[in-house]
């Protein structure tokens, strides 16, 4: 081997090294959901309490493994539709945190019922210049059909971030958009935001209660 | 049982019409007022009777009773799968599922055991209201149906067929059938309870979430997933929500 080429091996190395931040930041869509997807699996599958549903665990996975690929923001804008643009910023704040926290009990649950599921991942159908890309996944399961698990991305400065889910070809913003509208029509923005408060104060209740994230089974 | 349902369709269809005027504003529910009662009277049938039913048996039952029963019926369902993939031209997944019931009815004591599934033959599940999706039959509005649920006026009509090609109708003597019916909608109530606690606390207006999520799944059945990304992210109707969103990013 001559010394130019160790010299450039060297370098290169550097180079790997110096950019490995930016590099991981630019991480395609579709390998981001496969890794996320993957830990998350991993997780359920070999943690005790994850799988017994123990809520202050669970949620350190999901804040840990997912909260950090998701843009609620947009989320809940979306879902807000129109109404969005008529909301104090202040009302966007708490609108945002209130669906994020409902979405996170409802997630959480989900993860508790992980088990002898393994996930599929389609070919990313995308052009490398477009900038919201829909990356698509099956859960596989025993003796049933496929679960379709969709998910829509965005590329931000930070990366590639989730701003909607598909569950079994329902979009999740879609799936909230007109209850976000009826509640809205009825009782205002701030009417929204206490229903999902309140909501949300109920399932902190059962969680309390029983220490798991899932619904008890009445 | 079958007579039962055609008499409740019926009755719903002219409950329907005489409540066709009345309604919200929702372009894909113009029976909303209609089907918001039903939904409620669905809604107190379940939490009266199936679910306590469903709750019991899946916590009483040994799984793997459960896991037979589910297959057995299970493997019923495929028969009327399979023609519905025929109808559709679907010969691939038509012959998969042909093979599926040979495997399952003759090495599978009757379908008890899915050995199919074991074996990597996947399972699918079609019926007549999707072929005639896939034939270009619109969906039509919602509607909500007593005791069936969540349905569409081309679902809500293609339903006797689905019951003429539901093979355990056939069964004789009739208790013995009508035991059966009992034990699969229990059982596949019991399939999902999960999914409906999940539900319980992710919908804080369960009404128009179910709407939603129905009538996406259904269009998405329809068209097997393909045209997943093909849809809006805001279902839209109502100015343009990217735009609204714009300011946010950085």
């Amino acid at each position: 081997m001559n010394i130019v080429k160790k010299l450039s091996l060297v370098f290169a190395a550097v180079a790997a090294f110096a950019y490995a931040g930016a590099a991981l930041a630019q991480e395609a869509p579709d390998a981001l959901i496969k890794r996320v997807s993957e830990e998350v699996m991993a997780v359920a599958k070999t943690d005790k309490d994850v799988q017994s549903g123990n809520s202050q665990r669970i949620q350190q996975v999901v804040n840990e493994k997912i909260l950090p690929y998701v843009d609620f923001q947009r989320m809940t804008a979306l879902a807000a539709g129109r109404y969005w643009r008529e909301a104090s910023p202040d009302q966007q704040k708490r609108l945002t945190d209130e669906f994020r926290a409902l979405l996170m009990y409802t997630y959480s649950g989900a993860i508790s019922q992980i088990r002898d599921q393994k996930i599929d991942y389609r070919p990313l159908r995308a052009d490398p210049s477009d900038t919201e890309v829909v990356v698509n996944t099956q859960v596989i399961q025993p003796r049933a059909e496929p679960i379709q698990l969709s998910y829509r991305l965005e590329k931000t400065p930070a990366g590639w971030k989730i701003f909607d889910m598909n569950v079994l070809g329902a979009w999740l913003v879609q799936t909230y958009k007109g209850s976000f509208a009826s509640e809205i029509g009825r009782s205002g923005i701030d009417g929204l935001i206490k229903t999902l408060a309140d909501r949300n104060q109920k399932l902190a209740g059962n969680v309390a209660r029983t220490g798991k994230m899932t619904a008890p089974a009445k | 049982m079958k007579t039962l349902g055609k008499t409740l369709v019926l009755s719903a269809s002219l409950l329907m019409a005489g409540c066709a005027t009345t309604g919200g504003h929702n372009p894909e529910d113009p029976l909303e007022g209609f089907n918001r009662t039903m939904f409620e009277f669905n809604d107190t049938v379940d939490r009266v009777a199936l679910k306590p039913a469903a709750t019991a048996y899946h916590d009483y039952l040994p799984s793997f009773v459960q896991t037979g029963v589910g297959n057995f019926f299970g493997n019923i369902g495929d028969v009327w799968t399979m023609v519905n993939e025929f109808l559709q031209g679907k010969v691939e997944h038509g012959a998969n599922d042909f093979m599926r019931v040979a495997v399952n009815t003759v090495l599978g004591f009757g379908g008890v055991l899915d050995i199919a599934s074991e074996a990597g033959l996947q399972k699918h599940k079609e019926d007549f209201g999707q072929t005639l999706g896939k034939w270009g039959v619109g969906s039509g509005p919602y509607v909500v149906l007593p005791l069936f649920g969540p349905s569409t006026v081309r679902d809500t009509a293609a339903l006797p067929v689905d019951w003429y090609g539901d093979l355990w109708s056939y069964t004789t003597p009739v208790d013995v059938r009508n035991t059966g019916i009992v034990i699969r909608t229990v059982d596949q109530r019991a399939a999902l309870l999960g999914a409906s606690n999940l539900l319980e606390e992710a919908a804080f207006d369960r009404y128009s979430f179910v709407r939603s999520a129905y009538l996406q799944r259904r269009e998405s059945l329809v068209h097997d997933g393909q045209d997943i990304d093909a849809k809006p992210s805001s279902g839209n109707g109502d100015g343009a929500p990217d735009a609204s969103t714009k300011s946010l990013q950085p």
